[in-house]
Protein backbone atom coordinates (compact mmCIF):
# COMPACT_ATOMS: atom_id res chain seq x y z
CA UNK A 1 0.00 0.00 0.00
CA UNK A 2 1.47 2.99 -0.75
CA UNK A 3 1.22 6.63 1.63
CA UNK A 4 -1.24 9.55 0.49
CA UNK A 5 0.29 12.58 0.06
CA UNK A 6 -1.17 16.18 0.24
CA UNK A 7 -1.50 18.25 -2.50
CA UNK A 8 1.46 20.15 -1.70
CA UNK A 9 3.66 17.27 -1.12
CA UNK A 10 6.58 18.85 -3.80
CA UNK A 11 6.47 22.29 -2.08
CA UNK A 12 7.27 20.88 1.13
CA UNK A 13 10.22 18.04 -0.46
CA UNK A 14 11.44 21.52 -1.85
CA UNK A 15 11.50 23.38 1.02
CA UNK A 16 13.63 20.64 2.78
CA UNK A 17 11.06 18.44 4.78
CA UNK A 18 11.58 15.81 6.43
CA UNK A 19 8.36 13.25 5.90
CA UNK A 20 6.74 10.69 8.35
CA UNK A 21 4.00 8.23 7.96
CA UNK A 22 1.05 9.42 9.86
CA UNK A 23 -2.53 7.70 9.08
CA UNK A 24 -1.34 6.86 5.90
CA UNK A 25 -0.15 10.04 4.77
CA UNK A 26 3.02 10.74 4.16
CA UNK A 27 3.42 14.24 5.91
CA UNK A 28 6.12 16.90 6.89
CA UNK A 29 7.24 16.53 10.45
CA UNK A 30 9.88 18.98 9.95
CA UNK A 31 11.04 21.85 8.13
CA UNK A 32 13.68 23.68 10.53
CA UNK A 33 13.67 22.80 13.63
CA UNK A 34 10.55 21.96 15.64
CA UNK A 35 11.62 23.78 18.08
CA UNK A 36 12.07 26.55 15.75
CA UNK A 37 8.60 26.16 14.42
CA UNK A 38 6.98 25.47 17.42
CA UNK A 39 7.93 29.13 18.82
CA UNK A 40 6.85 30.88 15.71
CA UNK A 41 3.31 30.19 16.34
CA UNK A 42 3.29 31.46 19.55
CA UNK A 43 5.54 34.22 18.97
CA UNK A 44 3.67 35.48 15.25
CA UNK A 45 2.51 32.61 13.12
CA UNK A 46 2.88 29.46 11.20
CA UNK A 47 1.18 27.28 8.74
CA UNK A 48 0.81 23.86 8.63
CA UNK A 49 -0.45 21.53 5.74
CA UNK A 50 -3.00 19.82 6.98
CA UNK A 51 -4.38 18.04 4.12
CA UNK A 52 -4.45 14.77 5.75
CA UNK A 53 -7.80 15.46 7.76
CA UNK A 54 -10.55 13.80 6.07
CA UNK A 55 -13.31 16.08 5.17
CA UNK A 56 -16.61 13.91 4.26
CA UNK A 57 -20.02 15.97 2.83
CA UNK A 58 -22.95 15.55 4.62
CA UNK A 59 -25.87 16.74 2.48
CA UNK A 60 -29.81 16.30 1.99
CA UNK A 61 -32.84 16.82 3.86
CA UNK A 62 -32.25 14.35 6.74
CA UNK A 63 -28.42 15.54 7.09
CA UNK A 64 -28.74 16.99 10.35
CA UNK A 65 -30.91 14.15 11.77
CA UNK A 66 -28.29 12.02 10.99
CA UNK A 67 -25.76 14.17 12.49
CA UNK A 68 -27.24 14.89 15.74
CA UNK A 69 -27.63 11.13 16.17
CA UNK A 70 -24.66 10.06 15.72
CA UNK A 71 -22.77 12.36 18.45
CA UNK A 72 -23.18 13.64 21.63
CA UNK A 73 -23.58 17.26 20.77
CA UNK A 74 -26.22 19.33 20.02
CA UNK A 75 -26.14 19.72 16.01
CA UNK A 76 -29.68 20.58 15.50
CA UNK A 77 -28.72 24.10 17.33
CA UNK A 78 -26.05 24.98 14.91
CA UNK A 79 -26.72 27.25 12.37
CA UNK A 80 -24.82 28.34 9.21
CA UNK A 81 -21.20 29.04 9.06
CA UNK A 82 -20.92 27.43 12.65
CA UNK A 83 -18.84 24.59 13.91
CA UNK A 84 -18.37 22.87 16.60
CA UNK A 85 -16.04 20.16 18.43
CA UNK A 86 -17.76 16.70 18.84
CA UNK A 87 -16.77 12.91 18.48
CA UNK A 88 -18.49 9.89 17.08
CA UNK A 89 -19.01 6.84 19.79
CA UNK A 90 -19.80 3.35 19.54
CA UNK A 91 -22.45 2.03 20.95
CA UNK A 92 -20.48 1.27 24.37
CA UNK A 93 -19.83 5.43 24.55
CA UNK A 94 -16.26 4.43 23.38
CA UNK A 95 -14.91 7.09 21.13
CA UNK A 96 -14.21 6.33 17.73
CA UNK A 97 -13.01 9.15 16.07
CA UNK A 98 -13.05 13.45 17.87
CA UNK A 99 -14.21 15.63 14.48
CA UNK A 100 -14.82 19.14 13.84
CA UNK A 101 -18.69 19.61 12.02
CA UNK A 102 -19.17 22.36 10.15
CA UNK A 103 -22.39 23.76 8.87
CA UNK A 104 -21.56 25.13 5.52
CA UNK A 105 -21.68 29.16 5.47
CA UNK A 106 -23.60 29.30 2.22
CA UNK A 107 -24.57 25.62 1.14
CA UNK A 108 -27.23 23.00 2.71
CA UNK A 109 -24.59 20.68 3.46
CA UNK A 110 -22.19 19.80 6.66
CA UNK A 111 -18.72 19.39 6.31
CA UNK A 112 -18.19 16.70 8.79
CA UNK A 113 -13.68 16.27 9.59
CA UNK A 114 -12.37 13.65 11.40
CA UNK A 115 -9.02 12.42 11.66
CA UNK A 116 -6.00 11.25 8.91
CA UNK A 117 -6.91 7.93 8.06
CA UNK A 118 -10.30 7.90 9.37
CA UNK A 119 -12.19 9.34 6.73
CA UNK A 120 -13.11 5.97 5.42
CA UNK A 121 -14.52 4.44 8.48
CA UNK A 122 -16.64 7.54 9.58
CA UNK A 123 -18.19 7.60 6.35
CA UNK A 124 -18.70 3.92 6.70
CA UNK A 125 -20.32 4.68 10.11
CA UNK A 126 -22.41 7.46 8.29
CA UNK A 127 -23.70 5.70 6.00
CA UNK A 128 -24.40 2.21 7.91
CA UNK A 129 -26.70 5.05 9.84
CA UNK A 130 -28.27 6.76 7.37
CA UNK A 131 -29.56 3.05 5.84
CA UNK A 132 -30.50 1.76 9.39
CA UNK A 133 -32.17 4.99 10.08
CA UNK A 134 -33.73 5.06 6.61
CA UNK A 135 -32.55 8.82 6.27
CA UNK A 136 -32.66 10.88 3.39
CA UNK A 137 -28.90 12.01 2.92
CA UNK A 138 -26.29 12.37 0.34
CA UNK A 139 -22.81 11.31 1.79
CA UNK A 140 -19.26 11.69 -0.38
CA UNK A 141 -15.65 11.70 0.50
CA UNK A 142 -14.24 14.99 -0.52
CA UNK A 143 -10.53 13.93 1.61
CA UNK A 144 -8.77 13.39 -1.71
CA UNK A 145 -10.08 16.49 -3.66
CA UNK A 146 -9.84 18.76 -0.46
CA UNK A 147 -6.93 20.69 0.64
CA UNK A 148 -6.27 22.35 4.18
CA UNK A 149 -3.56 24.73 5.51
CA UNK A 150 -4.14 26.12 9.45
CA UNK A 151 -2.68 30.10 9.61
CA UNK A 152 -1.61 29.98 13.70
CA UNK A 153 -0.08 32.45 15.98
CA UNK A 154 -0.87 35.97 17.39
CA UNK A 155 -0.37 37.10 14.00
CA UNK A 156 -2.53 34.63 12.40
CA UNK A 157 -5.93 36.55 12.01
CA UNK A 158 -3.90 39.61 10.23
CA UNK A 159 -1.82 37.67 7.86
CA UNK A 160 -4.80 35.38 7.00
CA UNK A 161 -7.02 38.66 6.61
CA UNK A 162 -4.95 40.21 4.41
CA UNK A 163 -5.33 37.45 1.53
CA UNK A 164 -8.30 37.34 1.77
CA UNK A 165 -11.03 38.51 -0.18
CA UNK A 166 -13.92 39.38 2.65
CA UNK A 167 -13.10 40.36 6.30
CA UNK A 168 -12.25 37.50 8.69
CA UNK A 169 -11.90 39.59 11.67
CA UNK A 170 -15.05 39.09 12.76
CA UNK A 171 -15.24 35.64 13.09
CA UNK A 172 -16.21 33.92 16.26
CA UNK A 173 -14.29 30.96 17.30
CA UNK A 174 -15.63 27.99 15.72
CA UNK A 175 -17.55 29.94 13.29
CA UNK A 176 -16.88 30.14 9.81
CA UNK A 177 -17.35 31.82 6.38
CA UNK A 178 -16.88 31.19 2.31
CA UNK A 179 -14.31 33.66 0.90
CA UNK A 180 -11.80 33.48 -1.62
CA UNK A 181 -7.61 33.64 -1.61
CA UNK A 182 -5.96 34.78 -4.69
CA UNK A 183 -9.57 33.41 -6.84
CA UNK A 184 -9.58 30.39 -5.06
CA UNK A 185 -13.06 29.24 -2.93
CA UNK A 186 -12.11 28.34 0.09
CA UNK A 187 -13.94 28.18 4.02
CA UNK A 188 -12.08 29.73 6.93
CA UNK A 189 -12.85 28.55 10.24
CA UNK A 190 -11.61 30.28 13.38
CA UNK A 191 -10.38 26.55 14.72
CA UNK A 192 -7.07 24.98 15.32
CA UNK A 193 -5.28 22.76 16.76
CA UNK A 194 -2.12 24.76 18.59
CA UNK A 195 -3.56 27.05 21.47
CA UNK A 196 -3.80 30.03 19.46
CA UNK A 197 -5.85 32.07 17.79
CA UNK A 198 -6.20 31.45 13.96
CA UNK A 199 -7.20 29.20 11.19
CA UNK A 200 -8.03 26.63 9.28
CA UNK A 201 -8.82 27.24 5.75
CA UNK A 202 -10.46 24.60 3.13
CA UNK A 203 -10.33 24.37 -0.65
CA UNK A 204 -10.37 22.38 -3.66
CA UNK A 205 -7.14 20.72 -4.12
CA UNK A 206 -6.50 22.11 -7.58
CA UNK A 207 -5.92 25.65 -5.46
CA UNK A 208 -3.15 24.42 -3.33
CA UNK A 209 -0.27 26.01 -5.50
CA UNK A 210 -2.27 29.55 -5.25
CA UNK A 211 -3.05 29.20 -0.98
CA UNK A 212 0.68 28.22 -0.34
CA UNK A 213 2.17 31.13 -2.98
CA UNK A 214 -0.26 33.43 -0.46
CA UNK A 215 1.07 32.76 2.44
CA UNK A 216 4.79 32.17 1.00
CA UNK A 217 6.23 34.48 3.85
CA UNK A 218 5.30 32.44 6.83
CA UNK A 219 6.65 29.95 8.65
CA UNK A 220 6.44 26.29 7.35
CA UNK A 221 5.81 24.12 10.43
CA UNK A 222 5.66 20.03 10.55
CA UNK A 223 3.80 17.44 13.06
CA UNK A 224 6.26 17.63 15.32
CA UNK A 225 5.39 21.22 16.36
CA UNK A 226 2.17 20.31 15.68
CA UNK A 227 2.40 17.84 18.36
CA UNK A 228 4.03 19.63 21.13
CA UNK A 229 1.78 22.51 20.31
CA UNK A 230 -1.48 20.46 20.88
CA UNK A 231 -0.36 18.80 23.64
CA UNK A 232 1.03 22.33 25.93
CA UNK A 233 -2.84 23.33 24.68
CA UNK A 234 -3.67 20.25 26.45
CA UNK A 235 -5.90 18.86 23.12
CA UNK A 236 -6.20 14.85 22.01
CA UNK A 237 -4.32 13.43 19.69
CA UNK A 238 -6.89 10.57 18.00
CA UNK A 239 -5.42 7.13 18.12
CA UNK A 240 -3.03 8.13 20.83
CA UNK A 241 -5.03 9.63 23.76
CA UNK A 242 -7.84 7.35 22.73
CA UNK A 243 -8.69 4.66 20.32
CA UNK A 244 -11.55 2.45 20.14
CA UNK A 245 -9.23 -0.91 20.73
CA UNK A 246 -6.17 -0.02 22.23
CA UNK A 247 -7.39 2.92 24.99
CA UNK A 248 -10.95 2.30 24.23
CA UNK A 249 -12.18 5.63 26.85
CA UNK A 250 -15.41 7.38 26.90
CA UNK A 251 -16.07 11.76 26.23
CA UNK A 252 -16.24 11.80 30.28
CA UNK A 253 -13.20 9.69 30.54
CA UNK A 254 -10.72 11.58 28.13
CA UNK A 255 -11.86 14.79 29.54
CA UNK A 256 -14.36 15.97 27.12
CA UNK A 257 -17.44 15.62 28.60
CA UNK A 258 -18.08 19.35 27.66
CA UNK A 259 -19.29 17.89 23.76
CA UNK A 260 -21.82 15.81 25.46
CA UNK A 261 -25.16 17.50 25.79
CA UNK A 262 -27.32 14.53 27.52
CA UNK A 263 -30.68 16.66 27.09
CA UNK A 264 -30.41 16.95 23.29
CA UNK A 265 -32.57 13.46 22.34
CA UNK A 266 -31.38 10.14 21.55
CA UNK A 267 -27.73 9.64 20.07
CA UNK A 268 -25.83 6.60 19.68
CA UNK A 269 -24.03 5.39 22.81
CA UNK A 270 -26.33 7.50 25.09
CA UNK A 271 -27.45 5.21 27.33
CA UNK A 272 -23.72 4.06 28.22
CA UNK A 273 -23.06 7.82 28.87
CA UNK A 274 -25.55 7.90 30.93
CA UNK A 275 -24.69 5.24 33.23
CA UNK A 276 -21.36 6.72 33.29
CA UNK A 277 -22.44 10.28 34.44
CA UNK A 278 -23.83 7.68 37.14
CA UNK A 279 -21.27 5.27 38.05
CA UNK A 280 -18.59 8.46 37.65
CA UNK A 281 -15.65 7.46 35.53
CA UNK A 282 -13.05 4.52 36.63
CA UNK A 283 -10.18 6.29 35.10
CA UNK A 284 -9.47 9.67 33.93
CA UNK A 285 -7.30 11.41 31.31
CA UNK A 286 -5.01 14.13 33.32
CA UNK A 287 -2.36 16.63 32.66
CA UNK A 288 1.12 15.46 34.24
CA UNK A 289 3.93 17.71 34.56
CA UNK A 290 7.44 15.97 35.46
CA UNK A 291 9.34 16.71 38.34
CA UNK A 292 12.54 15.50 36.82
CA UNK A 293 14.41 15.95 33.49
CA UNK A 294 12.83 12.60 31.75
CA UNK A 295 10.41 12.75 28.63
CA UNK A 296 7.68 10.62 29.27
CA UNK A 297 6.15 8.39 25.92
CA UNK A 298 2.99 6.85 24.91
CA UNK A 299 2.70 3.65 26.60
CA UNK A 300 5.21 4.49 29.93
CA UNK A 301 3.56 3.02 33.04
CA UNK A 302 2.06 5.22 35.64
CA UNK A 303 2.63 3.30 38.88
CA UNK A 304 2.01 4.23 42.79
CA UNK A 305 4.28 2.16 45.45
CA UNK A 306 4.90 0.10 42.51
CA UNK A 307 1.66 -0.84 41.57
CA UNK A 308 0.67 0.22 38.36
CA UNK A 309 -2.70 2.81 38.27
CA UNK A 310 -2.20 4.29 34.54
CA UNK A 311 -0.31 5.03 31.40
CA UNK A 312 0.93 7.60 29.72
CA UNK A 313 -0.52 8.54 25.99
CA UNK A 314 1.23 11.51 25.29
CA UNK A 315 4.78 13.29 26.16
CA UNK A 316 7.05 15.42 25.21
CA UNK A 317 9.44 18.38 26.48
CA UNK A 318 7.32 21.51 26.28
CA UNK A 319 9.03 23.99 24.41
CA UNK A 320 7.57 26.79 25.57
CA UNK A 321 7.91 26.06 29.35
CA UNK A 322 11.16 24.22 28.99
CA UNK A 323 9.45 21.22 31.37
CA UNK A 324 8.82 18.22 30.79
CA UNK A 325 4.83 17.15 29.89
CA UNK A 326 2.95 14.55 29.61
CA UNK A 327 -1.09 13.14 29.84
CA UNK A 328 -2.04 10.07 30.58
CA UNK A 329 -5.05 7.49 31.89
CA UNK A 330 -5.02 7.15 35.93
CA UNK A 331 -7.14 5.24 38.24
CA UNK A 332 -10.12 7.97 38.87
CA UNK A 333 -8.66 8.20 43.01
CA UNK A 334 -5.58 9.64 41.54
CA UNK A 335 -6.82 12.14 39.06
CA UNK A 336 -7.13 15.33 41.37
CA UNK A 337 -4.89 18.26 40.70
CA UNK A 338 -1.55 17.98 42.87
CA UNK A 339 -1.93 14.22 43.36
CA UNK A 340 1.98 12.94 42.75
CA UNK A 341 2.66 9.99 40.67
CA UNK A 342 5.63 8.12 39.74
CA UNK A 343 6.49 7.44 36.06
CA UNK A 344 8.16 4.17 35.09
CA UNK A 345 10.43 5.66 32.37
CA UNK A 346 12.46 2.94 30.65
CA UNK A 347 13.24 1.39 34.22
CA UNK A 348 13.92 4.91 36.03
CA UNK A 349 11.14 5.95 38.40
CA UNK A 350 10.36 9.57 37.98
CA UNK A 351 8.73 12.21 40.44
CA UNK A 352 5.89 14.06 38.83
CA UNK A 353 2.74 15.80 39.77
CA UNK A 354 -1.11 16.19 38.13
CA UNK A 355 -1.42 19.24 36.48
CA UNK A 356 -4.75 21.32 34.96
CA UNK A 357 -4.62 21.92 31.23
CA UNK A 358 -3.90 23.26 29.25
CA UNK A 359 0.00 23.00 30.57
CA UNK A 360 0.71 26.80 29.37
CA UNK A 361 -1.92 27.80 32.02
CA UNK A 362 -0.95 25.57 34.72
CA UNK A 363 2.84 25.50 34.71
CA UNK A 364 5.66 27.55 35.05
CA UNK A 365 8.41 27.93 33.08
CA UNK A 366 11.98 27.28 33.85
CA UNK B 1 22.46 18.02 2.69
CA UNK B 2 26.08 17.69 3.70
CA UNK B 3 27.56 16.97 7.50
CA UNK B 4 30.60 18.30 9.02
CA UNK B 5 32.81 15.05 9.70
CA UNK B 6 36.16 15.93 10.79
CA UNK B 7 39.32 13.84 9.50
CA UNK B 8 40.46 13.54 12.86
CA UNK B 9 38.10 11.30 14.15
CA UNK B 10 37.35 7.65 14.50
CA UNK B 11 33.53 6.88 13.52
CA UNK B 12 31.35 3.88 14.69
CA UNK B 13 28.09 2.73 11.96
CA UNK B 14 25.84 3.84 14.91
CA UNK B 15 27.01 7.39 14.55
CA UNK B 16 29.13 8.11 17.58
CA UNK B 17 32.67 9.92 17.17
CA UNK B 18 36.00 9.30 19.22
CA UNK B 19 39.10 11.77 19.55
CA UNK B 20 42.16 10.70 21.14
CA UNK B 21 44.41 12.91 22.55
CA UNK B 22 47.21 11.41 25.07
CA UNK B 23 45.37 7.54 25.88
CA UNK B 24 42.17 10.28 26.77
CA UNK B 25 38.92 9.46 24.24
CA UNK B 26 36.36 11.88 24.09
CA UNK B 27 33.28 10.82 22.60
CA UNK B 28 29.90 12.37 21.21
CA UNK B 29 27.35 11.84 18.43
CA UNK B 30 27.76 13.00 15.21
CA UNK B 31 26.94 16.19 13.18
CA UNK B 32 24.66 13.17 10.99
CA UNK B 33 23.34 11.75 14.31
CA UNK B 34 22.41 15.35 16.06
CA UNK B 35 20.43 16.54 12.44
CA UNK B 36 18.57 12.94 12.72
CA UNK B 37 17.18 13.51 16.04
CA UNK B 38 16.16 17.28 15.41
CA UNK B 39 16.17 19.25 18.68
CA UNK B 40 17.82 17.07 22.01
CA UNK B 41 15.87 17.71 25.28
CA UNK B 42 17.59 15.08 27.01
CA UNK B 43 20.54 13.25 27.45
CA UNK B 44 20.90 9.93 30.26
CA UNK B 45 25.26 9.60 30.80
CA UNK B 46 26.87 7.05 32.96
CA UNK B 47 28.72 8.26 35.87
CA UNK B 48 32.64 8.94 36.52
CA UNK B 49 34.15 5.80 37.10
CA UNK B 50 31.49 3.47 35.29
CA UNK B 51 33.39 1.01 32.82
CA UNK B 52 32.36 0.96 28.87
CA UNK B 53 32.19 -2.06 26.62
CA UNK B 54 32.85 -1.14 23.28
CA UNK B 55 29.99 -2.05 21.72
CA UNK B 56 27.31 -1.70 24.31
CA UNK B 57 24.66 0.96 24.81
CA UNK B 58 26.21 3.75 27.53
CA UNK B 59 23.65 6.25 27.36
CA UNK B 60 20.38 7.84 25.81
CA UNK B 61 19.86 10.79 23.99
CA UNK B 62 15.97 12.14 23.51
CA UNK B 63 15.09 14.83 20.83
CA UNK B 64 11.33 15.70 20.94
CA UNK B 65 10.26 13.37 18.03
CA UNK B 66 12.46 10.51 19.09
CA UNK B 67 14.78 8.44 21.44
CA UNK B 68 17.81 6.97 20.69
CA UNK B 69 20.82 4.62 22.70
CA UNK B 70 24.05 5.76 21.93
CA UNK B 71 27.02 2.84 21.57
CA UNK B 72 30.70 2.92 23.37
CA UNK B 73 32.60 2.88 20.32
CA UNK B 74 35.74 1.85 22.75
CA UNK B 75 36.09 0.33 26.37
CA UNK B 76 38.04 1.82 29.21
CA UNK B 77 36.80 3.90 32.09
CA UNK B 78 34.74 7.30 32.11
CA UNK B 79 36.93 9.61 33.95
CA UNK B 80 34.43 12.81 32.97
CA UNK B 81 30.71 13.15 32.00
CA UNK B 82 29.69 16.54 30.20
CA UNK B 83 27.50 18.13 33.28
CA UNK B 84 26.54 20.83 30.99
CA UNK B 85 24.37 18.95 28.63
CA UNK B 86 22.39 17.80 31.59
CA UNK B 87 20.65 21.38 31.57
CA UNK B 88 21.74 22.19 27.92
CA UNK B 89 20.96 18.96 25.97
CA UNK B 90 20.85 21.28 23.25
CA UNK B 91 24.58 22.09 22.78
CA UNK B 92 24.85 18.33 20.52
CA UNK B 93 22.77 20.12 18.41
CA UNK B 94 24.73 23.36 18.05
CA UNK B 95 27.96 21.88 18.61
CA UNK B 96 28.55 18.12 18.26
CA UNK B 97 32.16 17.75 18.66
CA UNK B 98 32.97 20.69 20.51
CA UNK B 99 30.48 21.40 23.40
CA UNK B 100 28.24 19.02 23.03
CA UNK B 101 31.04 16.12 23.97
CA UNK B 102 29.30 13.64 26.21
CA UNK B 103 32.15 11.32 28.00
CA UNK B 104 36.30 11.06 28.19
CA UNK B 105 37.47 7.79 29.36
CA UNK B 106 40.51 5.98 30.19
CA UNK B 107 41.08 4.37 26.72
CA UNK B 108 41.76 0.39 27.24
CA UNK B 109 42.99 -0.40 24.29
CA UNK B 110 44.26 1.32 21.76
CA UNK B 111 43.70 -1.61 18.87
CA UNK B 112 40.13 -1.23 19.18
CA UNK B 113 40.63 2.15 17.42
CA UNK B 114 41.73 0.09 14.45
CA UNK B 115 38.02 -1.31 14.63
CA UNK B 116 36.51 2.29 14.11
CA UNK B 117 35.55 3.80 10.40
CA UNK B 118 37.77 6.92 9.65
CA UNK B 119 36.05 9.78 8.16
CA UNK B 120 36.16 8.71 4.49
CA UNK B 121 34.49 5.58 5.26
CA UNK B 122 32.06 7.01 7.76
CA UNK B 123 30.99 9.65 5.20
CA UNK B 124 30.77 6.95 2.49
CA UNK B 125 28.35 5.54 5.01
CA UNK B 126 26.26 8.00 4.93
CA UNK B 127 26.03 8.61 1.17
Amino acid sequence: MSLRKPPLYEAHAESGADFTDFGGWEMPVSFSSIRDEHAAVRDSVGLFDVSHMGELSVDGPDATELLHRLTPSDVEGLGDGRALYSCLLRDDGVILDDVIVYDHPTESEYVLVPNAGHDEEMLARLREHKLRWDLDVDLSNKTKETGMVAVQGPDAVERVDAVTADDVTELDPFEALETTIDGVTCLVARTGYTGEDGFEIMFPSEGSDAIEAAFADIQRCGLGARDTLRLEAGLLLSGQDFHSEDEPHDPFETGIGFVVDLDSGDFVGKPALERAVEDGPNEKLVGIRLDERAIARHGHPIVDDGEAIGTVTSGTMSPTLGVPIAMGYVDADFAATGTELTLSIRGRDVDATVVDTPFLDSVDAE
Amino acid sequence: MSFEIPDELHYQDSHEWVRVDDGTATIGISDFAQDELGDIVFVELPSEGDDLDAGSDFGVVESIKAVSDVYAPISGSVTAVNEDLLDEPELVNEDPYGDGWMLKVDLADEGELDDLLDAEEYEAQLA
